[in-house]
């Protein structure tokens, strides 16, 4: 079959590839473009794991067709560092042991960013809710929700 | 896996090319995307059209039309559908809400649906290039349904006249036991003239309750006044046995959610 053109920024940066319609976004990213930072768990859009931003949106990308974000802006756990300074959120997380096998990690620091983003001091609760689409099978939890709690405090002193 | 893609600008031109065979319309991709993922073999085609209608949302005095790309997530945010965001919030996960679109939801097999059932209460109007069809009728016809839904349309209810309710044993997040939508309309006296009821999970597909609402209709909604809805509420259920609940626990557990929604 014909190779299809897709186009978008992926963490600010133009990317242009030829894949096979219907390629997953998160396959275009991990085996064509060489993001491996959004994990394949389950294809099934349970695990969370494969979490990207699409123009600003949490969504999956073991569910999303590549070629449905053409002209789109694309983000990943691999954009978060600047630099080589980790994102507060990546050194909330290190900081609090949020990370065992790490599997997990990515999509779990997608999904808190967006939350950030959109409510920077959020309750616990708010903290469940947004994490509530992602698996992890190694730490219970509680230190992710420590994490993203800190990150939010961390982000406050730096503003104030 | 080989799916190929068509877009089209039109919904014209992508109900042309849905008939081709192995062929479907791709929404949020949630559920087709998935079954693709999990080695579906029989759609190999998905089709999808960028129409802006199909992303619209329109609320005039209290008519409401929702376009068939709208997710849970819009409609979980619109100012105007605040009655309506609980049961939008219902589905999945932040990420799945921001994909899991109203057309879609219109076509999950239980325990999916959770948002069908909302708009089964509604009594919504479901709208195709060929018209518009009441919610029930569309959702007893689905699967032999070959026409991209377009838009879902409905009369606002009075915010006190609209109760939804889902039962997931995973918090916050689940798939559901079972979920319970009420449209209920009151006399001066408190009883209740008019009911629609719609259950999830209690059939392949979301249902109405049409015993439960007969059993409501003139009654108080307390304790005595619901008796006999309750007593209805499993007439013609044939719930779906699946890893998250059994048939006969569905069934069992029915009438006391739907007390509890009732007497809320
Ligand atoms: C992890 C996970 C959790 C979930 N949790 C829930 C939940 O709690 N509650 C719930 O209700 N659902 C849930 N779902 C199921 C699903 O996400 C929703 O039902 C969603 O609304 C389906 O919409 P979609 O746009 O993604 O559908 P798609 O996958 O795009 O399509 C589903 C079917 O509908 C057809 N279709 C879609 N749109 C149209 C249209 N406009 N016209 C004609 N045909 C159309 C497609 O051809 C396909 O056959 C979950 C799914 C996953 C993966
Ligand atoms: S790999 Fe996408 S949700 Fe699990
Ligand atoms: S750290 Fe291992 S899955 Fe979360």
């Amino acid at each position: 079959m014909a190779k299809i053109p897709v186009q978008f920024t992926l963490n600010g940066s133009e990317k242009a590839e030829f894949i096979d319609s219907g390629t997953t976004l998160l396959n275009a990213l991990r085996d064509k473009i060489g993001d491996t930072s959004p994990k394949g768990g389950c294809h099934q859009g349970t695990c969370g794991a494969c979490s990207v931003i699409i123009d600003g949106e949490l969504r999956l990308s073991c569910l999303t067709l590549a070629e449905t974000c053409n002209g789109a802006a694309i983000t990943t756990t691999s954009g978060l560092a600047e630099g080589g300074v980790l994102h507060p959120l990546q050194r909330a997380f290190l900081d609090t042991f949020a990370t065992q096998c790490g599997f997990c990690t990515p999509g779990m620091i997608m999904a808190a960013k967006v939350l950030l983003e959109h409510t920077p001091n959020p309750s616990r609760d708010e903290v469940v809710e947004a994490l509530s689409g992602n698996i992890c099978r190694c730490t219970g939890y509680e230190p992710i929700i420590q994490a993203v709690l800190a990150a939010a405090r961390a982000n406050s002193q730096n503003a104030a | 896996m080989a799916l190929a893609l068509q877009t089209f600008p039109t919904v014209k031109d992508a109900n042309a090319a849905l008939k081709a065979p192995g062929t479907r319309y791709l929404g949020g991709g949630t559920l087709v995307v998935r079954a693709a993922n999990e080695g579906d073999v029989l759609v190999f085609g998905l089709v999808r059209s960028t129409d802006p209608a199909l992303t619209a949302i329109t609320v005039a005095d209290r008519k409401v039309r929702v376009g068939a790309s709208v997710t849970m997530a819009a409609i979980a945010r619109h100012p105007e559908l605040a009655i309506l965001a609980k049961a939008a919030r219902a589905v999945g996960g932040p990420a799945i809400r921001n994909m899991a679109t109203v057309g879609g939801n219109l076509f999950a097999p239980a325990p999916y649906g959770d948002f069908a059932v909302a708009l089964l209460a509604l009594d919504a109007m479901v709208g195709t290039e060929d018209g518009e069809l009441p919610i029930e009728t569309f959702l007893a016809k689905r699967d032999g349904s070959r026409s991209i839904v377009t838009s879902v349309g409905f009369t606002l209810p009075k915010a006190d006249g609209f109760r939804f309710l889902k039962v997931s044993r995973v918090k916050p997040k689940g798939v559901s036991v079972l979920s319970i939508a009420a449209v209920l309309e009151q006399a001066a006296d408190g009883t209740v003239s008019s009911a629609r009821i719609a259950l999830g999970c209690m059939a392949d597909r979301p249902m109405r309750a049409k015993a439960t609402e007969k059993a409501l209709e003139g009654k108080k909604l307390d304790q005595n006044g619901i008796a006999a809805a309750l007593a209805a509420a499993t007439e013609g259920i044939a719930p779906v046995t699946d890893p998250i609940a059994s048939a006969w626990y569905r069934a069992e557990v029915l009438p006391v959610h739907l007390g509890r929604l009732l007497l809320a």
